[in-house]
């Protein structure tokens, strides 16, 4: 079982806090994304999950043990890195089988977990080779292959995509996806992208400045966001805040008109993606607002618009930036 | 980046580069072609530079005279036993300082390399006594140790620059696999240390055999390396010249090709780590 | 960044080599201070001791207190000046020397040439030859006055040969000490050299830099760090030459204050003038060091 739960999670660097506190509760087999800026705690909080950061105070409990003291190889996670952090004077298959090895299993016992997990990640015929020769989607899907042989509890990613190229990044998020939903493993992901967050979570936390802001499915962060915080971060392009942040819009929220609307403005760029278009608008005293549009709009920079925002689709908040509910 | 350079300036460089090496090179050279003549011909004027008799008589009398094989013996023991003793306990310290530093780490490194700048004459006294009392002076055992700890914080300080270019992430990955330190240390951060270790290795073996103020101090027969077999020629055996280059010849050579064998380690090496 | 298990073992991990090392600095530091106040002779027990302080006498070894006399001795003995002046020359013109000319060498080596692994050889040659040797060799066959090669070449141009080490000893240490030292600067200051980027270099290029600012404005700059490896490396080594005087037997002109100790300690056996001599030279010592140390903790950002 993979339970995981967090009860006053605090840590400070001397007179540095890096994290007030933190409570959490993950089910098990939940796919929870940590989501948040550069910065904002989301590594180290995975990193004492992992037991490779101390604990200031409070304490860490897998399957409702207290792991807090419990050193990294004894909690049953296994973790993917951010560089991967393969063994480069080891070929794929000792790299798979490091962990293994470590915890005395029998080699014929390894080389058969080692040769099941290359078959399922197509690492057959690359298990005699050194990390060097791999291209990075093949060392990513080492580095799973690593962490999924031990049959932990529960799996660890640390912005495990950000090193891959656009398209590669498309295919291993799909492939992690397919993986939890094989193996129906507690998993934790942290990445900064909020696409990742969206696409790939059970349940995202939205992390600022070491505090959780939010803890909700994708949905829910999209549609009630806590906070100002929140609602900015979460969705893309980023949602529009007008009157002083109090009030805000999402671009895919706004109708457009050449005729007439609430708002006027002159349109400043266009982006086309072929399936949308997004305006940049000068709003005057509002700002610049982004508005979506149909692909086929063909409204030119300089031209004049009116915007008018769905009422049921507006946020609002109080001036501390907190969403008010009505 | 690939350009013709004008062959006119590349001949010049070449012409000055060269003329420079040899007469850097030059003393060896001359060493080597004396350890080969007859001693008239060692001290002749003008200077004989490849027309004289050769002859190697030189090396069969230095070897029965003064038993170098005893001395070259020595040196090998000296040089492997203190490196390799250091190793042991550098590996380890520089680990800790590379991966788990705490806010005393770099002082820590300071203070070890400043031990290097005390005169080993502020020691010499009280180490001679001591190594005279415990009936030390003249073993092997006693030079290597003191060779050891006179190295050893350059061999720190060149492991600590070498495993500080290692990802952390990968001990970390280690240990999230279930390494113990040891474990970790010798399957993951040795091996991968590997030329960065060759190289202090390499370095350290050179000090110690080429290591002259405690080896001279410290012994004087039994234990003695080559620095002391070379000293015994400084007498007035030092008048003749092939004898004295043929030993000469004998106490280099070992040193002298296993570093040009490992002429980019040694480099490298040279550099103490701290450049790039 | 590491958790506080990872921080313990790490201190037992270093724990060996600082404690060998305390000690190693510590035990004998000790002994050569209490050494140093003390009138302690080895091979004449009765040393004024048991003569003019019977009653100061503290053990069988008729050593007894000497209070500050063995320093104000070594203070006053002309050779410790001359000693201390030999050593600080010594160190102040090889590392010259050697930047200069390791500069310089470094410059050409790094154009491109024919046979550079060979002239690479030739030139890290040196390095490697011990002292004792390298000392034994430009002693005669190099400087010797009636049939050494430097003499030779002299006599060629119608020269009068110099007799080094009767007239110019010290000179003569420098060339050799310096012959070792030069091809060590040379080395990393290439190695260093080569890695300077490209792009900057065809950057300075297209902008028209003329090769002397080049030189000053990007190569120099980049060349500090190894520098201050050069002089922190040398001045170790320099400050404690020894058998290159040991073996040429110019201490008496040449002498450094390692030597100067060596000399009183185990040539006149007398342990407690040693000793002040010893101490003195760690006094010496670490006032450059103090220099050193803030010049490469500024440069060396580790």
């Amino acid at each position: 079982m993979g339970t995981i739960s967090l009860k006053k999670v605090h840590k400070a660097f001397g007179a540095t806090v890096i994290i007030p506190s933190a409570d959490l509760d993950i089910k098990n087999g939940e796919f929870v994304v940590f989501v948040g800026p550069s910065g904002c705690g989301k590594s180290t909080l995975l990193r004492m999950i992992a037991g490779l950061e101390d604990l200031t105070s409070g304490q860490i409990f897998i399957d409702g043990k207290d792991v807090s003291e419990t050193p990294p190889a004894k909690r049953g996670l296994s973790m993917v890195f951010q560089s991967y952090a393969l063994y480069p004077h080891m070929s794929v298959r000792s790299n798979i089988g490091f962990g293994l090895k470590m915890a005395g299993e029998s080699k014929e016992m390894i080389d058969g977990k080692v040769a099941k997990a290359a078959a399922t990640l197509n690492l057959t015929d690359y298990l005699d080779r050194k990390p060097g020769q791999l291209s990075g989607g093949q060392r990513q899907r080492v580095a799973i292959g690593r962490a999924i042989v031990r049959q932990p509890e529960g799996f660890l990613f640390d912005e495990p995509l950000s090193n891959l190229d656009a398209a590669l990044r498309v295919n291993m998020r799909i492939f992690i996806m397919q993986l939890h939903q094989d193996l129906g493993t507690t998993m934790i992901y942290v990445t900064h992208d909020q696409v990742e967050a969206m696409t790939m979570a059970d349940r995202i936390v939205v992390l600022n400045r070491g505090n959780i802001e939010q803890v909700g499915s994708p949905l829910e962060l999209y549609n009630h966001p806590n906070s100002v915080f929140v609602a900015g971060f979460i969705g893309s392009p980023k949602m529009n805040f007008v009157e002083n942040n109090t009030i805000g819009i999402r671009p895919e929220h706004i109708l457009l008109s050449d005729k007439k609307g609430d708002w006027e403005g002159t349109i400043k760029l266009s982006e086309h993606l072929g399936s949308d278009t997004f305006l940049h608008v000068d709003a005057g005293s509002r700002g610049t607002l982004t508005v979506r549009a149909s692909g086929e709009n063909a409204l030119k920079p300089g031209s004049k618009v009116w915007m008018t925002p769905e009422p049921a689709r507006i946020h609002r908040f109080d001036k501390d930036g907190k969403a008010i509910r009505k | 980046m690939a350009r013709k350079v004008s062959t006119n300036r590349k001949l010049l460089i070449t012409v000055l580069a060269w003329g420079i090496g040899l007469l850097i090179f030059f003393p060896i050279l001359w060493t080597i072609l004396t350890s080969f003549k007859t001693e008239g011909d060692a001290i002749a004027q003008p200077p004989q530079f490849l027309f004289f008799n050769w002859t190697m008589e030189n090396y069969g009398i230095v070897q029965e005279r003064s038993n170098y094989l005893l001395f070259a013996f020595n040196s090998i023991v000296l040089a492997l036993g203190s490196t390799f003793f250091a190793l042991l306990i550098a590996i380890p310290s520089a680990w800790a300082m590379a991966f788990a530093p705490g806010k005393r780490t770099k002082d820590l490194l300071m203070w070890m390399l400043s031990t290097k700048m005390m005169p080993p004459v502020g020691a010499l006294i009280p180490i001679y006594l001591i190594f005279r009392d415990v009936h030390l002076l003249d073993t092997r055992f006693g030079i290597i140790t003191v060779l050891m700890l006179l190295n050893l914080p350059i061999i720190i300080w060149m492991l600590y620059t070498y495993f500080k270019e290692i990802p952390g992430e990968i001990l970390e990955a280690s240990r999230m696999d279930g390494a113990s330190l040891a474990k970790e240390l010798i399957y993951v951060l040795t091996p991968m240390a590997l030329p960065g270790i060759a190289s202090t290795l390499l370095l350290n073996i050179i000090l110690a055999w080429n290591e002259a103020f405690w080896t001279l101090a410290l012994t004087t027969k039994d234990a003695a390396p080559l620095t002391q077999f070379i000293a015994s020629y400084s007498a007035p055996e030092g008048l003749f010249w092939a004898k004295l280059s043929a030993a000469s010849t004998m106490a280099i050579a070992p040193i002298l090709v296993l570093g040009w064998f490992a002429q980019k380690q040694l480099v490298r090496g040279l550099t103490f780590g701290a450049v790039k | 960044m590491a958790t506080q298990q990872t921080r313990t073992l790490g201190r037992f991990a270093v724990a060996p080599s600082v404690l060998s090392l305390f000690l190693w600095m510590i035990v004998p530091l000790a002994m050569t201070i209490y050494f140093s106040f003390l009138r302690y002779n080895l091979l004449d027990p009765n040393y004024a001791c048991s003569l003019m302080h019977p009653d100061q006498l503290l053990d069988g070894a008729n050593r007894c207190l000497a209070g500050f006399s063995n320093y104000s001795y070594f203070l006053t003995d002309p050779a410790f000046f001359r000693a201390m002046g030999n050593s600080l020359k010594l160190v102040g013109w090889v590392l010259g020397i050697s930047v200069v000319f390791g500069t310089l060498l470094a410059l050409l080596l790094d154009q491109p040439f024919f046979g550079q692994g060979i002239v690479r050889l030739m030139m890290i040659a040196p390095f490697l030859v011990m002292p004792t040797v390298s000392a034994l060799v430009w002693k005669n066959m190099m400087l010797n006055p009636v049939s050494g090669m430097i003499a030779y070449l002299f006599k060629s141009v119608g020269l009068q040969p110099i007799d080094w080490f009767a007239h110019a000893p010290l000179t003569a240490v420098v060339i050799m000490v310096s012959w070792q030292w030069v091809p060590f600067a040379t080395l990393i200051l290439l190695t260093s050299l080569q890695s300077l980027d490209g792009e900057q270099k065809e950057a300075a290029e297209m902008d028209g830099t003329p090769p002397l600012s080049y030189f000053w404005y990007i190569v120099l700059p980049h060349l500090i760090r190894p520098m201050t490896v050069v002089i922190l490396i040398e001045t170790i080594f320099l400050l404690n030459v020894f058998a290159e005087i040991y073996v040429t037997g110019t201490a008496g002109t040449a002498g450094n204050l390692p030597f100067l100790v060596y000399q009183y300690g185990l040539i006149a056996n007398d342990i407690g003038g040693a000793s002040a001599g010893g101490i003195i030279a760690v006094i010496l010592a670490n006032i450059v060091a103090f220099f050193l140390m803030r010049m490469i903790g500024k440069n060396l950002d580790a």
